[in-house]
């Protein structure tokens, strides 16, 4: 191998190395995935705050969920009309806050935020920042201390403590001490109380359980022990809980859920639904605004962009069936072109309402050609004539009920009318037989890209992967390199080989 | 498998493929800016004419389609003549006209046109209906090439003409083209012609071809094709030979016709020749080209190349 040609390797391996490289980071750092039917679960949570305002100055702040582990956050949003909305970030959780100069009547608030299920979805959790110490009341003291020297001698680590505690809070009978705690406190505040006591950071939290098409939900106590730097969830009925997928914690470090000032009769309810979507589209939601995408682009714009992204897969096509197999096309790239046609109109419709209306058009070239036209005008003439023939087809189509009939204008028309007029000089000076031949030529590699272009995944990664076109550049340059024969050659020179044998 | 061969088989005889010939041959040997000269049968008549090659005549050339109301009456005169796009290709947009009757015009088939149709078709060939990437073109009116005596019987129609591949100044391979009634008179192995394989060291046939399958007989004269000698022989090699210096393209295709009275004349040339001529001549085209690469880089003499060609050469044949 010639320092050229070796060079020239170089650079098409480098490009197809990049290509893929800058893909596989992409796919790393995005998440975008290479297949795309991963789906995942979203949870679109509502929180929902009434109160009656006093015609006074309203001011409504509502905890916010913490970041945590297995969910996160898709989108977000807090605006009422008329309220003035602020995310405060300055306490140890964030709080969504709404204000409003005058408000009077029975006023409604809601906050709404996409949640995406994502086991990998990890979270350092913060540690305690020191054990309170819970004071209880004069008997309820001496109770406490007796429950814990039964258990302290018998546990070993926090999340042990808790177990027992949590057992014994629901075994039935239940210890007298117990009894007795029971009576002074709730469930959860009591084991996180005992278990602070024991020198055990501990905490109650409030959280939301995830239940699809659940309405007016509250929120629920749980506890939560701090255990081998993370922090453990209790129910304090049913004791630790394993897989708390389905629970969101809402609430683990202010003192309150919401206030209301200003206001009345305030209450807060919790609806949420939950739909499958494609990972696809969960990345794309989520990447940031310097990660440069095809998905910043509006909606219209993006599905052109997916069509186009294919042509490089359709050029390769081309290029492979003209120098490895040497099909001999109309027109080099103009199989592209109906492939591209065809994806929009599904196969069998285009190919029909193709067939058609060359066919047709090229019986009436025909008759033009006597007409002794200027090639400029003859042209003009063919893109009034298909635009004729296309109208044809598609209302005798609709009338026929064939809605797939309604397809065939997304050919586009001057593209047709030259093809029209490439067949008929092809027919006139190279014979009918030369003329078939480029005709089914072209629309040989015209299916061939069509079904090339039309593969799922083909389409998804030209379009999440652009940089993968690299790859498509550098095999298209190896093959403008490829010296041996087509495979149409072999057949050709066949008598060359047999002569002596 | 009998009817596709291997692509060893083909590498073993040395035929060149149409990927190969791109890359190895006319990218590297031929420069673009030779192109127009090749492409455009005009300039190509008028750069012959400076080097004194000689083509068939010049009558006239129109390049506006205002000129064509003149042209019936400057065809007055005539009875013999060919209509071509001075930038066609594969004999595309060619109206051979060889006679008059009852004041019409019949063409090389036998068919009548009348004048109507011969103002369409340089009306066509203007507006560019011929040429590559429909660019307007000039019409060329020449002189009708009166065949040799000896291929009359030969080919039907049309005028036989002899392509001589040339390579760096030697010529090659050649092949005498005889038009059939499939390729309308046309020397056009694309549109059904029949090429005959010419031995290059002494101008008679070898075999021929048609649609890329070997033939004996010509399928419309019944005429057989296997003791052609095609008369003036190095007198054609030579005049291939000086192609090269008029053109500088390392890689050309020279048509030839043997006038019966002017003899060999450049008819047109071809920076893309095609690769059946291999078959007509039954061997692959890469010994030869190998033997004229191995030869030394000062430029030999039209005699030195055209000697080296008549030896076979110097045995690669």
């Amino acid at each position: 191998m010639t320092t050229q040609g070796f060079s020239f390797v170089m650079v098409a391996v480098l490009l197809a190395v990049s290509g893929a490289g800058i893909a596989i980071y992409r796919h790393l750092d995005t998440g975008i995935p290479f297949v795309s039917d991963e789906e995942r679960r979203v949870w679109q949570v509502e929180a929902r705050i009434e109160f009656l305002a006093a015609g006074a100055p309203a001011e409504v702040l509502l905890t916010l969920p913490p970041a945590q582990d297995g969910f996160f956050v898709l989108s977000e949003t807090g605006a009422s009309p008329g309220f003035g909305f602020t995310v405060d970030r300055s306490g140890p959780q964030r709080r969504a806050h709404w204000t409003k100069r005058l408000a009077g009547g029975s006023q409604i608030l809601f906050y709404r935020m996409a949640l995406v299920e994502d086991a990998q979805h990890e979270i350092t959790p913060q540690p305690p920042n020191q054990v309170r110490t819970m004071y209880f009341d004069g008997t309820y003291s001496a109770a406490a201390s007796e429950v814990l020297n039964d258990f302290l001698p018998r546990s070993t680590s926090a999340k042990s403590l808790a177990d027992q505690i949590v057992e014994a809070a629901n075994t039935r009978p239940l210890s007298q001490n117990m009894n007795l705690l029971k009576q002074g406190y709730e469930d959860a505040p009591l084991i996180a109380a005992l278990l602070n006591r024991a020198g055990i950071a501990a905490r109650t939290v409030k959280a939301l359980q995830l239940e699809d098409g659940r309405r007016h939900q509250p929120l629920q106590d749980f506890v939560q022990v701090w255990h081998e730097d993370a922090w453990l969830l209790y129910d304090p009925q049913a004791g630790w809980i394993d897989d708390a997928s389905e629970l969101l914690l809402w609430q683990t470090g202010t003192p309150s859920v919401f206030d209301v000032v200003g206001g009345t009769r305030s209450q807060v309810t919790f609806s949420m639904t939950s739909q499958s979507r494609s990972a696809l589209t969960l990345s794309n939601l989520r990447s940031s605004p310097f990660d440069l995408s095809l998905n910043d682009l509006p909606i219209a714009e993006q599905g052109m962009f997916k069509l186009i992204m294919t042509l490089p897969v359709g050029a390769l096509v081309v290029v492979f069936m003209r120098l490895m197999v040497g099909v001999r096309t109309s027109g080099t790239f103009m199989p592209v072109l109906i492939a591209l046609t065809f994806l929009q109109t599904e196969l069998l419709a285009g190919l029909i309402g193709l067939v058609l209306v060359v066919g047709a058009a090229l019986l009436i070239r025909t008759y033009l050609s006597s007409l002794n036209l200027l090639l400029v005008a003859r042209i003009a003439t063919l893109v009034v004539v298909v635009i004729a023939l296309v109208l044809l087809l598609a209302v005798v189509s609709y009338r026929l009920g064939l809605i797939s009939g309604l397809a065939i204008t997304f050919f586009p028309m001057i593209i047709l009318a030259w093809t029209v007029e490439r067949m008929s000089i092809l027919w006139e000076e190279e014979g009918p037989a030369e003329a078939m031949i480029q005709g089914a030529g072209s629309l040989l590699v015209a299916i061939l890209a069509y079904l090339v272009m039309s593969l799922p995944i083909v389409r998804h990664l030209s379009y999440n992967f652009p940089e993968l076109h690299l790859c498509v550049l550098a095999a298209i340059l190896l093959l403008g390199r490829y010296t041996g024969y087509r495979l149409l050659e072999l057949y050709r020179f066949q008598p060359l080989a047999r002569r002596n044998t | 498998m009998n009817w596709l061969a291997t692509p060893w088989d083909l590498r073993k005889r040395g035929v060149m493929g149409m990927n190969r010939r791109n890359v190895e041959l006319i990218n590297p040997y031929n420069n673009r800016e030779a192109y127009p000269l090749v492409d455009n049968k005009l300039r190509t008549k008028r750069l012959a004419a400076k080097a004194g090659i000689p083509t068939p005549e010049l009558i006239f050339a129109i390049s506006q389609q205002f000129e064509i109301e003149a042209v019936p009456e400057r065809l007055h005169e005539l009875d013999r003549f060919v209509i071509k796009p001075s930038q066609g290709s594969g004999g595309r947009g060619i109206l051979v006209i060889s006679g008059r009757r009852n004041g019409r015009y019949v063409k090389s088939s036998a068919e009548e046109v009348d004048i109507q149709e011969i103002k369409r078709r340089l009306t066509n060939i203007i507006s560019g209906l011929y040429s590559l990437g429909g660019r307007p073109d000039s019409a060329i009116i020449e002189s009708l090439v009166v065949s040799h005596g000896m291929f009359a019987s030969l080919s039907v129609d049309g005028v036989p003409d002899i392509r001589v591949i040339v390579f760096r100044g030697y010529p090659i391979m050649a092949m005498l083209r005889l038009g059939s009634h499939a390729s309308d008179g046309k020397a056009n192995l694309h549109q059904g012609a029949i090429g005959v394989g010419i031995d290059i060291t002494t101008g008679t046939s070898i075999g021929a071809v048609r649609h890329d399958r070997m033939v004996t007989h010509h399928p419309d004269t019944g005429e057989s094709l296997e003791d052609i000698s095609i008369p003036n022989w190095q007198e054609v090699l030579r005049l291939a030979s000086r192609c090269f210096d008029v053109t500088n393209l390392g890689y050309l295709g020279c048509d030839i016709v043997i006038d019966a009275n002017a003899g060999p004349l450049l008819l047109e040339m071809n920076a893309r020749p095609g690769l059946a001529i291999q078959i007509a001549n039954g061997s692959g085209l890469e010994p030869r080209l190998r033997a004229v690469s191995e030869r030394e880089a000062f430029a030999p003499t039209v005699d030195e190349r055209v000697g080296f060609a008549l030896q076979g050469f110097g045995g690669a044949i």
